[in-house]
């Protein structure tokens, strides 16, 4: 990765000297030009996915509830038909778990995808960057309107872009905190100007970080703060698709006139109209190599094939390539066919398996849940019949939203007696939606009828409505006498 | 902050908090303006493996988070208890939110157990919702000894029959929750004689209660039995003033037959139920006497 960098240094080398400057620097600010392409439209249909997701689903309702809620105060999460618990956390791993290692796959297929293309920081910064443009103008008015002094025109456009950012944002904030709290009710709730302490907290938290990190703080945030950014060049290799300059295409570059041939004057095809600069959200210059800021958006190349097809030369001086198709000039299919590498195979493994795994498991997960626990105060007694008995708390939860019935058996020994404490048959039926029921329930059995010592057992609870079966061990003690 | 056994750690944690932080404001001002070599690529002259370092400088907003951060320590040291036994402004710790959080709590729920408490425990024991506060209090506390059903065990008296050690009155059982019981049966083979007495004394209890018995032994042992009526009663009818069990009924705490009997007369026994009254306030213990109370009242 690195050789590329360290050639185009090379070349500049002059003697160092030794000089005296502080380590700290105020960030120049980034006028990115717009630019519009193949990438960028892209970039602008996730945008639109993501967006129309985001502010789009709280609103769904599924079953006289909102479709998607995160219920932190109940501990319970809805997704559309499933309801999920504190207990089922092992999803949330599986998920996050899945999500690494889909960028592990994509970085290592098609370098930094993620953050070019979906990542909150890039989404919102483009919503942020496309209201600035249409108020404030496109890179050069923008820079001319910052060095203009503070006249009538400036004072309006520039609060105009705050209202519009604020407004954005707070919208931004309102829809987070609807992920938490009913957005059906928090939307009347802020009109009726009665938003609780939390909620008001967190939509000013949510919408001041949309605010503060997609209007100023910007690349600064891919640049200093993701930690994804500095470790994905660990999953770049050789083969992976990357932002890439044909140098040898390229260089030596120089300005020169439409009429001029492409390769006249001994010079390479890059025009350095500094365009792909100007267009970089992160302000650097493609054509030194891949660098750690580069978030592989493909605005350079959007605008590099616009200068091209002007200049009336071929496209793809900047474009998606591989460092070995750069080195060994293949082409586009021979850089296909390296995408059969073992890395890309492993990661793509993986992923399904535990994809599969994911959606297998969620399909069978039990919408109820059982805990048998044995009293241990009471090892086992004689009843006044002669029995032996054993005592057993049995914590019942009902996990749907719907009222259920239950029935349990216990098997493992021959003619076990159950008998409910409370002398009540109907303690395993009609569970209200999510009732959390204990039930204590005393199992006996003939004395003499097994030898002394300690004995499985098996209980099993179903669900009369899903027919669902969910078995709990535990052991029946007969004590010596 | 007072648990410290030496005067010596305060001061060393002191030291190192207030000098770490010391050490990060000078690095940054030391940062601030510094000599370095530097190559007119912007490289520092130091390479490793070909991998030449930059020289990309700490942008502005990242000290400034830096100076916030350690006027934020500096404020949190003063305001809280962080340097060796200073208290902090706040004079906050966890004991104390631990209690404050408690009383808040205890004034949340006291509107729910204020509604049953103005009922008699016959009455409360009637209501549901307060039969399975009470149950909730039973399972957490209680059952660890009488069981989950409260049918208890051995030496752990059952609760849901109508045989009552101390009185079965809604008042006693409160007495008995609140102050606990200690049930106390001293050793009395020695009172009674030989070994041969105590087996007739033995029998005679069986007889009691209609359990299988030596008739023989029963009759022999009838006189020693004055010895035990003290307490058990002349017909061993037991007298809950004391504690003292019935021996007329079928319900054996200490175990069943000759032998459990023998050996309770040589051992005596000491059982002992804690007081509750610490740990709950007088309105749960209410709905626990109501649950309790409704066990063997349905």
């Amino acid at each position: 990765m690195s050789d590329i960098k360290v050639n185009a240094v090379n070349k500049t080398t002059i003697p160092e000297q030794e000089v005296v400057l502080s380590l700290y620097k105020s960030a120049d600010k980034i006028y990115a030009r717009s630019v519009s392409g193949v990438f960028d439209r892209w970039r602008w249909v996730m945008v639109w996915a993501t967006q129309l997701f985001f502010y789009g689903v709280p609103w769904l309702e599924w079953g006289g509830r909102q479709a998607m809620l995160f219920d932190l105060e109940a501990k319970r999460f809805y997704i559309f038909g499933l309801v999920f618990h504190p207990q089922d956390l092992i999803y949330l791993s599986f998920l996050l778990i899945v999500s690494a290692l889909s960028l592990f796959l994509f970085t290592a297929v098609a370098g930094r995808l993620w953050c070019g293309f979906t990542c909150p920081q890039t989404v919102y910064t483009e919503i942020f960057m496309w209201i600035e443009n249409k108020i404030e103008g496109d890179r050069i008015a923008r820079m001319r309107l910052d060095d203009s002094k503070w006249n009538l025109n400036k004072v309006t456009r520039k609060s105009l872009k705050q209202v519009a950012w604020i407004t954005f944002g707070l919208w931004t904030g309102v829809t987070f905190v609807g992920y938490f709290t009913p957005i059906r009710e928090l939307v009347p709730s802020i009109i009726e100007w009665q938003l609780g302490g939390w909620e008001t907290f967190w939509i000013c938290f949510y919408g001041f970080a949309t605010y503060g990190n997609a209007g100023y703080m910007r690349e600064q945030v891919c640049k200093y703060m993701c930690p994804y950014a500095r470790f994905q060049s660990a999953m770049f290799d050789d083969d992976t698709m990357i932002v890439t300059y044909d140098e040898a295409r390229g260089e030596p570059r120089g300005a020169r006139s439409k009429k001029v041939a492409e390769n006249a004057n001994g010079l390479g095809s890059c025009i350095d109209c500094s365009i792909c600069v100007q267009v970089c959200p992160t302000g650097i210059d493609i054509r030194n190599g891949l660098q750690y800021e580069c978030i592989g958006c493909g605005a350079c190349i959007d605008a590099c094939d616009d200068v091209m097809d002007k200049m009336g030369y071929a496209k793809g001086l900047i474009k998606y390539s591989t460092q070995n198709g750069m080195t060994n000039r293949w082409s586009r299919q021979q850089m296909l066919r390296r995408l059969m590498r073992p890395r890309v195979l492993i990661y793509t493994a993986i992923l399904v398996i535990l994809t599969v795994g994911m959606v297998v498991s969620l399909y069978f997960k039990p919408d109820f849940r059982l805990d048998v626990l044995r009293d241990r105060g009471v090892l086992a007694r004689f009843t006044d019949e002669g029995n032996i008995e054993n005592v057993y708390t049995l914590k019942l939860e009902n996990d749907t939203e719907t009222i259920r019935d239950f029935d349990l058996k216990v098997s493992g020994l021959p003619e076990l007696v159950m008998h409910l404490a409370d002398g009540n048959a109907q303690d395993f039926k009609s569970l209200q939606p999510f009732e959390k029921r204990n039930v204590v329930l005393e199992l006996q059995l003939a004395d003499g009828a097994v030898r002394t010592g300690s004995h499985k057992i098996l209980f099993e609870m179903t669900d009369l409505q899903s027919k669902e079966t969910v078995k709990e061990k535990s052991v029946f003690i007969v004590p010596s006498n | 902050m007072n648990d410290f056994v030496s005067g010596f750690w305060p001061i060393w944690i002191s030291t190192i908090t207030l000098g770490g932080i010391a050490f990060c404001v000078g690095l940054l001002i030391f940062a601030s303006r510094v000599k370095v070599t530097l190559d007119s690529d912007n490289t520092n002259g130091h390479e490793w493996d070909g991998i030449k370092e930059m020289n990309n400088p700490l942008p502005m907003w990242w000290v400034g988070l830096f100076i916030i951060t350690v006027i934020f320590g500096l404020a949190y040291l003063y305001l809280f208890p962080g340097l060796g036994t200073y208290d902090g402004k706040f004079g906050w710790s966890g004991v104390k939110q631990y209690e404050a959080e408690v009383a808040k709590n205890n004034e949340k729920i006291a509107p729910l157990y204020a509604k049953y408490a103005a009922l008699s425990v016959e009455e409360v024991a009637k209501i549901p919702e307060a039969r399975d506060i009470g149950k909730r209090i039973f399972l957490n506390n209680c059952a660890a000894c009488h069981g989950s059903d409260a049918k208890g065990s051995r030496g752990f008296p059952n609760l849901t029959d109508s045989d009552w050690l101390y009185g079965g009155a809604p008042d006693t059982i409160k007495v008995t929750i609140n102050n606990g019981r200690n049930g106390i049966m001293p050793p009395m083979a020695a009172a009674i004689g030989s070994e041969e007495d105590v087996k007739n004394v033995a029998n005679y209890v069986l007889s009691l209660s209609g359990s299988i018995h030596d008739s023989g032994r029963a009759n022999a042992g009838k006189e020693k039995f004055a010895v035990c009526a003290a307490c058990h009663g002349a017909e061993g009818k037991g007298n809950q003033l004391i504690g003292a069990p019935n021996l007329s009924d079928n319900i054996w705490l200490h175990g069943q037959g000759e032998a459990a009997i023998i050996k309770r007369v040589h051992e005596g026994k000491n059982n002992v139920m804690p007081a509750w009254k610490e740990k709950f306030s007088q309105e749960q213990i209410h709905l626990l006497t109501a649950y309790v109370w409704g066990l063997s009242n349905k």
